[in-house]
Order: structure tokens, then C-alpha cells, then sequence
């Protein structure tokens, strides 16, 4: 059996387990708190994409998802088309965001893209809150239907869409890995300048990775509004997402696919326990600490403490 | 006079002493991001740290904003110092700044954020001086002292800076550090001393910042967010490690954002400044008043 | 454009602010020659090297490598058209293997199928094979040197520029290194040596250029070019 063909028999199994096992549990509830964790590790997976194999720092992590999940906002608005074809359109959205943030700061040094992503959310919230026609600072409410056949509830249905895209989100992230396009990121990010003498296209490359983080996030983002039923630009700019689709990835362990599931499977989950207990801010503020801590301390994540290479 | 351009007016004066608001917020910036190479995102979110303390210390003393915010800038010289030894240990010295040491700084942004708003509430606090309600008026051009005097603070706070790098022997070794760390050493100068000393600097500067950010507006613990951006754009236009480039770029910005604000609504002045970043990113990344690289 | 001309560089100049590092260069290569570069430091010889190998996008006059204009394209264009270089301090990608080291250059060139095979030849050749699997910072100095040689043989290139690839290496290691450099010579490749070891510019060199103050102030073989007078000058430091 080929590794890619482990890979994807492997990641359908445990799905299905997943899925089967929160169908015997049958509460509305588990499948919220399975979208939560799993909306995590697509966007972390896209952040690692960037951050961990060419080591760009995305902080506009936020900004971006938030433009996914406006765009499906739009296009159910514009054009009555429900989420999978919304999905497809966030992709575009901020897939082409992504791109034109880095085509206009990548070729500079690469701090000037991360300060660059740092005021697109900014300035995105500043754009949509005075956009009324999704509602501006009120924000939007969708309707959606009450189920979906063959679904049991609806919850269910956005589970297993989250689902399949957390699968392809960490699919993607192991094939960026294997293939050209992450050993040249990796050469970025250890040497730009000698990656480029040898030959490594570094900008297209870096525009790829930009625009393939920024329209995963733009995914992980688009079912939001269908999840909560009402967005406003505060809770689709919330920093929360842009601290975990960091924190995730450093703490799991940054440029191997794997890192950022664990890490998004261990926080959002931890995240997802305590906001029964304690407050959210206390919630968030560990995370903080964490990705501080982390960083300083253990470099290469959880995932460093096993192997001793990359 | 024709009212459309006696509100220009008005709207171009305000701007100017709202851009020695941002120069003030933005020259700490121009030490650590400019001289050191330290790309602190924490920055704004310790002037408003600062600006806190200022309405806690000012509350509690009856003391005036500005006053305290230099009584309390020690304070935070040592918090700067903290902040960069830390960075210093674990990022600089392995070598690991790109990354991790940007992840580190956003982290600590993240935590005193959220910090703040633990400990204070998300809502917004203020701390009136005594001149708040006060206008000055010259002909037609109003001139708010709530606007004008923090612009003023802002000034001599970075004249001080300015003769301060120019002039005394640390000064000048700030300025040496930025270009070259290996000649400092060759004089018997540790360079990481300097730059914590500089890096000090730079956090209290933020702190007086908050002041001046005091008297201006209300604050809120997500105030720095809109400054992010702000203040890199001015940092970057400025041509980085120029104060009087600095100070010029957020005059500036300030004109253009507040006549923006005055012709279109002030809820579009945010987009000014990413608009404005891009802008000098794709064309300019030298700076407008730098030199070309 | 003759086609014994490999690279054809014309009034090559660079300045910064108002200093002017390099000036009016115009040097001619032929295939398979080998060309040693010297000069005091701040003659202008690595803003020669960084003219060419495009890390520096604009500068004046220009420059051709085997008929194809450089002017403009940036450095993975110039190693694709089988310009390679070597840097004064190695370069190596720390996170990747040695092995790997050597793949990145295969896997953007047309290479990506038979990269591994390709990249243990090229690590054969600078007899690194049985480093395959160390990291870079596993290697001594000699040894981070072969691994930028094999990454720049793996280009296949036409012209090989070596800056200062000997700098801090012993006598024996600095022979291991230029014999190498025969090698790859022999294989084809034109090679540019810049170098401040005077004992391997003169056993390697068929042809020498001189740089001062940025600009070009001898160019031929070794033996004339050393007896000159403004060349003893300019490194003994009287005028």
C-alpha cells in the first residue's frame, strides 16, 4: 500500500468513526463542539502552509476567514446558492486576497507581509461594517434550512462538510509537504537568497503559498455564518482566530502537516472544555500565554519533542 | 469664507496636531523597528497599556494626564528592558527572529489585550484634563486644546529623543548599533546593552504616547488595534530609522486621514492607513522622505 | 554575438548613494576558461559577482551569458540558464538534509523525477555521498564548502562563480577544494575564482583580472598581470 494511498484510507476511517460515533451520541451539541475543533484545524493547516514551511507569518488570519465567510454571506444573498457553492466562492475571495496582499508586500522583506496581513483585518472590518448590504455593524442573519437529507439535523450536515474539509485541509498541507512547491518553501524559509541562486522561483512560490493559505482560511470561514446562523463583523474579525491559526501550528509543531492538527485538535478542544467553565477572555488569555511560551521554549512544538529532525 | 474650505482648513489643522498624536506613537516604533530591527507589534498595545495606567495613576493622584504619563515612563523604560531581554535570550541569540520572534511579539500583544480587558473591561475609560472642553480660537481655524496639547507633548517628547540620539555618547551608539554591531564591539560596547537600553526607551516612549492618547479620546483595551497599522505605515513612510522622517509622515498621514474622515465619514479612516501602507510598500518601500536603498 | 564568447560582460557599473563601488567592467569568457578575480577588499569584486549573478536587479551596462541577455532577469532565471555561484560564507538550507541540500536545485530545473539520483552523483563528485543524511551544521567547514559546490554542480552549469570558497579552510583543504574545481572544469564548466589565497588563484588561474577602487586595471594571464607594477601596488599599498 503506497503512503498517499495510507493517508487518505487512514484519514476516511477515523471520519467514519468520528461520524459514527457522534451519531450514537445524537446531540446537537457534540456536532457544534466537532465543528469547532475541526473549523481549527483547516485553519491552522492553511496557516502552516505559509508560516511553517516558508515561514511568513499570516496575522491576518482573522481577516481572511472573515472574508470567506462574508462571501458566502454575498453570494446567498446575490444569488440564493447555499453553502458548498458559497465554500467554493470563499475559496475564490480570499484566495485572490491573499494573492494581491502578497503580490503587492512579498517582494520586499518578509516582515513587511506579516505587518501588511495585521491591517487587512483591520481594514476588511472597517469595509464591511460600512457595507450595509451584509449588514454592516449590525450584521447578517441566514436561514437555513432545518435539515438536509440524508442528515439527521443540520448540525450534522455542517459537522461532516467540516469534516471533509478538515481531511482536505490536512491532505493538502501533507501534499504541499511531499512535493517541489514545500521543499522550495523550505528553502525560503532557511536562505532566500540562496534558494533563489539555485534556482528556487521564490516569488511564485511565495504567491502560491499566499494564495493557497489565504483561500483555506477563506474556506474554513465560509460555513460560519451557516453555523451561527448570525454574523456580525465582530464575531467574523474575532482575534480568537487569528491567536489560535498561530498558536496552533507553533504549539503542534510548524512545517510538518501533522503539527497543526495536533495542535488545533489539543487547544480548540481544551478551548471548547473550558468556555463551560471559565470565562472566554481567561480562555483566550491562555492561549496567549501559550503560543509565548511555546515558542520561546519549544520551538519546533509538541511535535519536536518526538523526532529530532524536521 | 466658503465653508467647504474653511472646514478643509479645519480639517487639515486638526489633522496636523492628530499626525503629532501618531509621531508620538510611532517614533518608540522608529527606535525598535527602525534602529534595532525588533518589528515590535506589541507597540501599540503597550501605549495603551500606558494610557491605562495613566487614567488609574491620574484618578487616583488628581494629577493631570501628561504629568503622569512621564512620572510613570521609568516604569515602563523597565518594562522595555524586561521585554527585550526576554526576546533577546530566546529569539535574537538563536537566531530565530523571523518567526518565532514575530509569533513572540503578537503573543505578548494577544496577552495584554486580553489582560487588559480582564482587569478593566471591555467598555471604553477616560480621564478629562482640566483645558478638555477648552478651544482656542485663530479666525476661522478652531484649535481644540484636548488635540493641541498632546501635539505639543508629542513634540517635545521627540526633540528630546532627537538631541538625546544626536548629541550624548548612547545616543550616538544607538545609532551606531543599527548599522553595524560588530564595530560597537570593536569600541568595548556591548551591543545587546544598547539595545536594551534602547529598547527601554522605545516602551516608554510608548507609554507617553498613551498620555497624549488619553487626553485625546476615550481608550479601550482594543484601542491599539486601529494603530497597528497606522503607526508601521508612518514607521515605514518615514524611511525607518529617521525621527524628523518619521515625525513628517505622520503629520501627513494625520492630514489625510482627517480629511478623509471629514468628507467621508470617520468610519473610513482605518482604511486609510492600510490603503496608505500598501501604497508606499508597492512604490516606496525606502520611505518617502528615505533615501533609495 | 560569436560563440566563443560564454559570458560578455560591457561597462558593468554600480553605485550606492553617490559612491561608486563598480565602474565601466567589461570582461569576456570563454567556455571552460578559468578566470581568477582579485583585488583588495572594497575593489568591487563580490558587487561584480552580485551584478552577475543577479542579487543586485539594477545596475549599468550589460551583461550576456552565452547569448542570452541577464539584464533584468532575476538569480533562479540566471541558474537556470546554467549560471551557478558559491558564497563567501556557505549558505546551506539548515532544516534540510545534505541529500535535500542538493535536491532543491534539481527539483526547479526540469529535474524533479530523477532528483534523488541526480543529487547523489553531484555529492559523489564532491565525495560527500556518505553525508547524504547529516544536517548542514553536522558538517566541518570543509565539508559545508562540498556541500555548495555539489548544490552549484547540480545546476549542470555553464559558468560556476566561487567567492572566496576557500576563505578559512587549511592548506590541505584549500588543495581538496581546487582540485575539485579542476574536476568540474574538465566536466565543462567556465569557472570565475575569487579569491584572496594567492597560492590557489595562481595554481588554478589560466587568466587573471585585477580590481581596484572598482574599477578593472589588468587582465591577462597570471604571470604578466602579477609582474605589474600597479598590481604589486595595489596590494602591497604603495602607489
Amino acid at each position: 500500500m503506497t503512503p498517499n494511498l495510507r493517508f487518505w484510507l487512514g484519514a476516511a476511517l477515523l471520519a467514519l468513526v468520528l461520524f459514527l460515533s457522534l451519531r450514537l451520541l445524537g446531540n446537537d451539541y457534540a456536532y457544534f463542539a466537532g465543528y469547532f475543533v475541526l473549523q481549527y484545524v483547516v485553519l491552522a493547516s492553511a496557516w502552516n502552509i505559509l508560516g511553517g514551511y516558508a515561514g511568513y507569518v499570516n496575522f491576518g488570519a482573522a481577516g481572511f476567514m472573515a472574508a470567506g465567510a462574508y462571501a458566502a454571506i454575498v453570494l446567498r444573498q446575490a444569488l440564493g446558492l447555499e453553502l458548498l457553492p458559497g465554500i467554493l466562492f470563499a475559496a475564490l475571495v480570499a484566495g485572490l486576497l491573499g494573492l494581491g496582499t502578497g503580490y503587492l508586500t512579498l517582494r520586499l522583506r518578509g516582515v513587511y507581509f506579516s505587518i501588511a496581513t495585521l491591517c487587512l483585518a483591520v481594514v476588511l472590518q472597517t469595509l464591511v461594517v460600512n457595507w450595509d448590504y451584509v449588514g454592516g455593524s449590525r450584521g447578517a442573519y441566514i436561514v437555513h434550512p432545518r435539515d438536509i437529507p440524508p442528515f439527521t439535523s443540520y448540525a450534522e450536515y455542517l459537522f461532516v462538510v467540516m469534516l471533509v474539509l478538515a481531511i482536505l485541509a490536512a491532505g493538502i498541507g501533507r501534499a504541499v509537504e511531499r512535493s517541489s512547491l514545500g521543499r522550495g518553501l523550505q528553502a525560503i524559509r532557511d536562505n532566500e537568497r540562496a534558494a533563489e541562486a539555485v534556482g528556487v522561483p521564490t516569488l511564485r512560490l511565495k504567491l502560491v503559498a499566499t494564495t493557497l493559505c489565504g483561500a483555506l482560511m477563506g474556506v474554513a470561514g465560509a460555513p460560519l455564518p451557516y453555523y451561527s446562523g448570525y454574523l456580525n463583523p465582530e464575531a467574523a474579525f474575532s482575534l480568537a482566530y487569528a491567536v489560535n491559526a498561530i498558536a496552533m501550528p507553533l504549539i503542534g509543531g510548524a512545517g510538518t502537516w501533522a503539527g497543526p492538527v495536533i495542535g488545533a485538535v489539543l487547544l480548540a478542544s481544551l478551548q471548547q472544555a473550558a468556555t463551560v467553565t471559565i470565562s472566554s477572555a481567561l480562555n483566550l488569555w491562555i492561549v496567549g500565554w501559550m503560543l509565548v511560551i511555546f515558542v520561546a521554549l519549544a520551538p519546533k512544538g509538541i511535535l519536536g519533542w518526538f523526532r529530532r529532525r524536521p | 469664507m466658503d465653508p467647504d474650505l474653511v472646514l478643509l482648513l479645519n480639517g487639515i489643522v486638526s489633522g496636523l496636531l492628530l499626525g503629532g498624536l501618531y509621531a508620538a506613537a510611532a517614533s518608540g516604533l522608529a527606535v525598535a523597528f527602525g534602529m534595532l530591527d525588533i518589528v515590535n507589534i506589541a507597540h501599540p498595545a503597550l501605549m495603551v497599556t500606558g494610557a491605562f495606567t495613566v487614567v488609574v495613576l491620574g484618578t487616583w493622584l488628581g494629577l493631570d494626564p501628561l504629568l503622569v504619563a512621564v512620572l510613570q515612563a521609568p516604569l515602563f523604560y523597565l518594562l522595555g528592558t524586561g521585554i527585550y531581554s526576554a526576546y533577546h535570550h530566546f529569539f535574537e541569540k538563536r537566531g530565530e527572529e523571523a518567526l518565532q520572534g514575530l509569533a513572540f511579539f503578537f503573543g505578548v500583544m494577544f496577552i495584554i489585550e486580553v489582560g487588559l480587558v480582564m482587569v478593566f473591561g471591555p467598555e471604553q475609560h477616560f480621564l478629562d484634563p482640566s483645558y478638555a472642553y477648552t478651544t482656542w480660537r485663530l479666525g476661522e481655524i478652531d484649535l481644540p486644546l484636548r488635540m493641541l496639547v498632546p501635539a505639543l507633548f508629542a513634540m517635545a517628547c521627540i526633540g528630546a529623543l532627537f538631541l538625546f540620539l544626536h548629541r550624548s555618547f548612547v545616543g550616538l551608539a544607538i545609532a551606531a548599533v543599527a548599522q553595524d554591531a560588530d564595530a560597537l564591539r570593536l569600541m568595548a560596547i556591548d551591543p545587546v546593552r544598547i539595545k536594551r537600553f534602547a529598547f527601554g526607551i522605545s516602551i516608554a516612549l510608548a507609554s507617553m504616547a498613551g498620555g497624549a492618547l488619553v487626553v485625546v479620546q476615550p481608550v479601550e483595551p482594543s484601542s491599539g488595534q486601529v494603530f497597528i497599522g497606522r503607526i508601521f505605515a508612518i514607521c515605514i513612510m518615514g524611511g525607518m530609522a529617521s525621527l524628523p522622517g518619521c515625525v513628517m509622515a505622520a503629520l501627513l498621514f494625520g492630514v489625510v486621514e482627517n480629511v478623509t474622515a471629514t468628507f467621508y465619514g470617520p468610519s473610513w479612516s482605518p482604511a486609510v492607513a492600510f490603503g496608505w501602507l500598501l501604497l508606499v510598500l508597492a512604490f516606496r518601500p525606502q520611505g518617502l522622505f528615505g533615501k533609495a536603498a | 554575438m560569436s560563440t566563443d564568447v560564454l559570458l560578455h560582460a560591457k561597462g558593468v557599473g554600480k553605485s550606492f548613494g553617490g559612491f561608486t563601488a563598480l565602474a565601466e567592467i567589461d570582461i569576456d569568457l570563454r567556455p571552460g576558461e578559468r578566470l581568477g578575480l582579485i583585488g583588495p577588499n572594497g575593489s568591487g569584486k563580490s558587487t561584480f559577482v552580485n551584478c552577475i549573478s543577479g542579487d543586485f536587479a539594477q545596475h549599468e551596462g550589460t551583461v550576456t551569458l552565452a547569448g542570452h541577455s541577464l539584464n533584468g532577469l532575476k538569480p533562479h532565471r540566471r541558474a537556470r540558464l546554467g549560471l551557478a555561484r558559491t558564497f563567501q560564507l556557505p549558505q546551506p538550507f539548515n532544516s534540510l538534509s545534505v541529500l535535500e541540500n542538493v535536491r532543491v536545485p534539481l527539483l526547479f530545473s526540469g529535474h524533479a523525477a530523477d532528483a534523488t539520483e541526480r543529487a547523489m552523483a553531484c555529492l559523489e563528485q564532491v565525495e560527500m555521498a556518505d553525508k547524504a543524511q547529516k544536517l548542514p551544521k553536522e558538517l566541518t567547514q570543509v565539508e559545508q564548502r562540498r556541500l555548495e559546490l555539489a548544490r552549484a554542480i547540480a545546476l549542470n552549469p555553464r559558468l560556476l562563480i566561487a567567492d572566496e570558497a576557500m576563505a578559512g579552510l587549511s592548506n590541505a583543504e584549500v588543495d581538496q577544494i581546487i582540485a575539485l574545481l579542476f574536476k568540474l572544469n574538465q566536466a565543462g564548466a567556465a569557472i570565475i575564482m575569487i579569491e584572496h589565497i594567492m597560492r590557489a588563484v595562481t595554481a588554478f588561474s589560466e587568466r587573471l583580472v585585477v580590481f581596484v577602487a572598482g574599477r578593472k586595471i589588468a587582465d591577462g594571464i597570471p604571470r604578466d598581470v602579477l609582474a605589474l607594477e600597479e598590481v604589486e601596488g595595489a596590494y602591497l599599498g604603495k602607489q
